[in-house]
């Protein structure tokens, strides 16, 4: 059986061999017995049998390579046929990998996945890149391009040639000219070609050319070697400038994400000056209900899943708040003005909400998935700006600005303020003063809900969630200043940028030390923070 | 007469009482578990708890063991250093256990093991750890650094081509340890010092963005570029989240993680970070028959189909079985003759080979690299050809390299010192 399929491959390869591309395409049967040899053998034969559909030049094989890089490419024990396949059920369908039409079903124990590993998915990268080239969809030829710039396989400038006389867009003419580029610099073309590349790489003036570059720095000689090593210095210029944006870019990033966990406890501590040490399991809390929303969503309605965060929010606001209620009519009212058993108690608080998550979800991380619109990354000049972060700088903005419109804008907004200013003649003004004090705590409650919502997209969903953000969250409450949101804001944003800034120099460890003693030293100067309350409520 | 019964019927209530407290104290074997199920490494050890209930479980259905049931005792040191200390003394002293399986994190294993010294009793602990370490109550059923970290970096250099090499950890003992043995290691393949970073992150590091910037940056100077992380636990979704979200491909520059298995995973999109890998002896994917019987019993015991088994499950499930097999050879659960009678014992592991308790207390295993799939499980892309033996003290420290360590008689040493020819000396 095997000999005869050797046999087959070897006139396969023959043939194409003999007669290009033109044969192949006219009868795509002949593709066959090429496919059904990636099945044997091990990684390295897998490779020369992808090397050698990708010598066909026949575009017809291109469904089959990406199946194989995604891992949907199975054999069928029984006679040794490849298919593309898709789960469906307990089974597999399976689809002609030429033909593309459904070819049945097969179960799980009859057929066998071909195994690829990195160095597999490398090469199918750059098979498909020439193969796709010249296809209809503009991003397919853009994605083809990338491919063979990272590839810089020599063989690939003929294809790049032909596409880039055919190319009407200027965008992937741009990529396919840099792709060229890196394939003539690793080729072994004259000098003045090769000074073209360089000149297009150094206009290109990212990490990936500069890469490159240093590469050509080191193999090269005579005046291919003085121009990329002139290349590289520009570039790296251009890059040290962009590194200093990036950096206030990740600050900011970070900042937004400590103002999201200590806003609500602004208002907790900062506002009605209760020590909240439970304030972190409201996050894992809006965080979890975040989990379940989307469980529900996948169970139920698959199509909503977009909008899986948008309709966690409120329902997340509204489960922290409500907690956040119970606790301050339950517990924390009875201890208003003793600071130490606040502090005790909702310590305790943390602890059996912490256990009682454990209980009911397990300790193991729970997956929130990223909604498409929070996936991966857009470039920036030299930056790269992730999406979730991007949103959730957002997000903080709008949470910040929605909680001093309700603070300053509404009655709810007025009584809090009465009541934290001067409880006694609030009062007497006929302001409940019980209520305000259980609906302002939910709202710093629900407002670490929906913080939860947005860090159940960048950290784990694990009943510890909240414990990381409780020393930061107080730290920013104490640097900016108690009782006034704009030092929150203000403050959280400074820990940030310094953060980052000081974290490449430092490391990570080491940074957030310095950070710590700096705010140390900070309060010994201004022992109540960046935005001091002046006035009679600080004495009250 | 009435009174006489009622004192009759209270002495023999009292002498039934005694007999029975007495009797079943004699028929069943208790075994200790000491893994946290609150705090922050209970998202770890509650499933290794599980896993040593479902394991005494099948044992007692078999039979027992000498003919007695088995008896776990279950303790929660709540992720607390010195309180595993002090639920090791209970467990031994009040409790009575024969052998104690339990620990995840280094500092834990360090912090009992004077109890186990003192109260001569025995512990086996499941988790891949840095060496360095060899003591006679201990057995250490996880990898030791020549098991894992040593053949994961051979893998990427031969098969990848890997030529700068990042080792990014959490900042403690084991990454620590790990990252001194793997730079040596890799100077003394040539590996120019410029073409190493090191990087330290604390516990439950959240925000990567720098890290993986800097990573970035690292790759791209023309040589092929890998990360050895030894990142722990929690850190791990967020640190691969930022890998996946900034567009870091296993192709271009790979990730290799000692510390993220299966159940890591559990709690990730993995499409996106398909092909970064992980070096273990055991995989689930681990096609045998033997391991397909465990997920199964595991799955029907936890009540849960997609319930994930990992890397120190096995190396529970091999320890157990080396016990039970030492005390039905021994004949006692006498820790003395247990000591004595497990080196050497050898079962039958989950990937389809046998794992043996060589005489410095750590044990033989084969050695997985795995690829991460779309489906949150790792795909075996390499294995080594035979079982690794563990090398309690590595040859690549200067402090270590001359030490061996030997439990049987008359060596009975575990830090023996070839260089001096004594014994307890640290290296040269």
């Amino acid at each position: 059986m095997s000999l005869l399929k050797s046999f087959f491959l070897l006139v396969g390869l023959m043939v194409c061999a003999l007669s290009g591309p033109s044969f192949a395409q006219s009868d795509p049967e002949a593709l066959r017995p090429l496919i059904n040899g990636l099945a044997e053998g091990k990684y390295a034969e897998t490779e020369k049998q992808i090397g050698a559909l990708a010598a066909t030049g026949d575009p017809a094989v291109a469904p089959t390579l990406e199946a194989l890089g995604e891992g949907d490419l199975y054999v069928r024990k029984s006679d040794g046929a490849v298919f593309i396949t898709k789960k469906a059920g307990k089974g597999y369908a399976l689809t002609d990998p030429l033909t593309l039409e459904p070819a049945g079903e097969a179960g799980r124990r009859e057929v066998s996945k071909i195994k690829v590993n990195n160095k597999l998915r490398r090469v199918l990268r750059s098979a498909l890149g020439s193969l796709t080239l010249m296809a209809a969809d503009p991003h397919v030829r853009m994605a083809a391009a990338e491919a063979i710039f990272k590839a810089r396989d020599p063989d690939g400038i003929e294809a790049l040639d032909a596409a880039l006389a055919a190319e009407t867009d200027d965008g992937v003419r741009k990529v396919m000219e840099e792709a060229r580029a890196a394939a003539v610099l690793n080729s072994d073309l004259d000098e003045t070609r090769k000074l073209e590349a360089i000149e297009t790489l150094s206009v290109m003036g990212n990490r990936d050319a500069l890469s490159l570059l240093i590469g050509v720095q080191s193999s090269a000689n005579g005046a291919v070697r003085d121009a990329a090593t002139q290349a590289v210095a520009k570039i790296e210029k251009s890059i040290a400038a962009w590194d200093a944006a990036q950096n206030i870019w990740y600050g900011l990033s970070l900042g937004s994400v400590l103002l999201l966990a200590a806003i609500g406890l602004a208002i907790t501590f900062g506002v009605m000056g209760v020590i909240n040490m439970a304030h972190g399991e409201m996050v894992m809390i809006g965080a979890y209900v975040t989990f379940v929303v989307q469980e529900l969503i996948r169970t139920s309605a698959p199509g909503l899943f977009d909008y899986s965060l948008l309709i966690a929010l409120p329902l997340a606001f509204l489960t922290s708040g409500l907690i956040g209620v119970a606790i301050e009519r339950g517990v924390i009212r009875w201890l208003y003005g003793r600071p130490l058993e606040t502090l005790l108690a909702t310590w305790g608080i943390s602890l059996i909400l912490q256990q009682a998550v454990r209980s009911i979800f397990g300790p193991t991380n729970r997956e929130v998935g990223n909604p498409d619109w929070m996936s991966g990354a857009f470039e920036l000049g030299q930056m790269t700006i992730t999406y979730n972060r991007m949103w959730i700088i957002v997000f903080a903005m709008l949470v910040f600005a929605g909680l001093m419109l309700v603070l300053k804008k509404t009655p709810f907004g007025l009584y809090t303020r009465a009541v934290t200013q001067n409880r006694r003649m609030a009062a007497s003004m006929g302001i409940r003063t019980p209520w305000v004090d259980a609906m302002t705590f939910g709202l710093g409650s629900g407002i670490a809900g929906i913080a939860g919502v947005a860090l159940s997209q960048i950290d784990n969903v694990s009943p510890n969630l909240g414990q990381g953000y409780i020393i930061d969250s107080f730290m920013v409450v104490v640097f900016g200043g108690v009782g006034n949101l704009w030092g929150t804001l203000v403050g959280a944003m400074t820990l940030g940028i310094v953060n980052k800034f000081l974290e490449p120099y430092a490391g990570a460890v080491l940074g957030k030390i310095f950070v710590l003693v700096i705010i140390i030293l900070f309060i010994q100067k201004r022992p109540r923070g960046l935005f001091a309350l002046k006035g009679r409520a600080v004495e009250a | 007469m009435k009174k006489t019964f009622t004192k009759l019927a209270l002495a023999g209530l009292l002498a039934s009482t005694i007999i029975g407290g007495a009797s079943a104290q004699e028929d069943t074997i208790k075994v200790g578990i000491l893994h946290s199920l609150s705090g922050t490494m209970a998202i770890s050890e509650t499933t290794l708890k599980d896993a040593m209930l479902m394991l005494i479980e099948e044992q007692n259905k078999k039979g027992g063991l000498l003919g007695k049931q088995l008896e776990a005792v279950v303790v929660d040191p709540a992720s607390d250093w010195p309180l595993f200390a002090e639920k090791a003394r209970e467990l031994i002293e009040v409790n009575g256990v024969d052998a104690v399986f339990g620990c995840w994190t280094s500092v834990s294993r360090k912090s009992v093991l004077p109890v186990f010294e003192e109260l001569n009793s025995i512990l086996f602990y499941p988790v891949q750890y840095e060496g360095e370490e060899s003591q006679r109550n201990v057995f250490y059923t996880g990898a030791a650094p020549n098991q894992q970290a040593i053949p994961a970096v051979d893998y990427l250099m031969n098969e990848e081509g890997v030529e700068r090499w990042v080792l990014a950890g959490t900042d403690y003992v084991y990454p620590r340890t790990t990252n001194k043995i793997l730079e040596a290691y890799l100077k003394s393949k040539g590996v120019a010092e410029e073409d190493i970073m090191i990087n330290y992150t604390p516990f439950g590091h959240s925000d990567w963005q720098t890290i993986v910037s800097d990573i970035k940056t690292f790759g791209s100077a023309g040589k092929k570029t890998a990360v050895v992380s030894t990142i722990n636990g929690d850190a791990n979704v967020p640190f691969y989240k930022e890998l996946g979200n900034a567009g870091i491909k296993a192709e271009d520059i790979p990730v290799v993680a000692f510390s993220v298995g299966e159940e890591e995973l559990a709690g990730l999109d993995t499409a996106p970070l398909v092909g970064h890998l992980a070096a273990w002896n055991y995989f689930q994917s681990a096609d045998t028959d033997a391991n397909a019987e465990f997920i199964e019993t595991w799955q029907a015991y936890v009540g849960d189909e997609d319930r994930v088994t990992n890397d120190p499950m096995e190396a529970h499930f091999i320890g157990f079985n080396m016990w039970v097999e030492a005390v039905e050879k021994a004949g006692t659960t006498d820790p003395d003759a247990v000591i004595d009678a497990i080196v050497g014992v050898s079962v039958p592991n989950l990937t389809g080979g046998y794992s043996a308790m060589m005489p410095n207390h750590h044990i033989t295993k084969p050695v997985l690299i795995g690829e991460i799939q779309d489906d949150g499980q790792f795909e075996t892309v390499w294995e080594t050809s035979g079982l690794v033996v563990g090398d309690a003290w590595s040859d690549y420290l200067d402090g270590s390299k001359d030490l061996i360590s030997d439990w049987r008689a008359p060596l009975s040493c575990g830090n023996f010192n070839t260089a001096t020819g004594k014994c307890g000396g640290s290296g040269s």
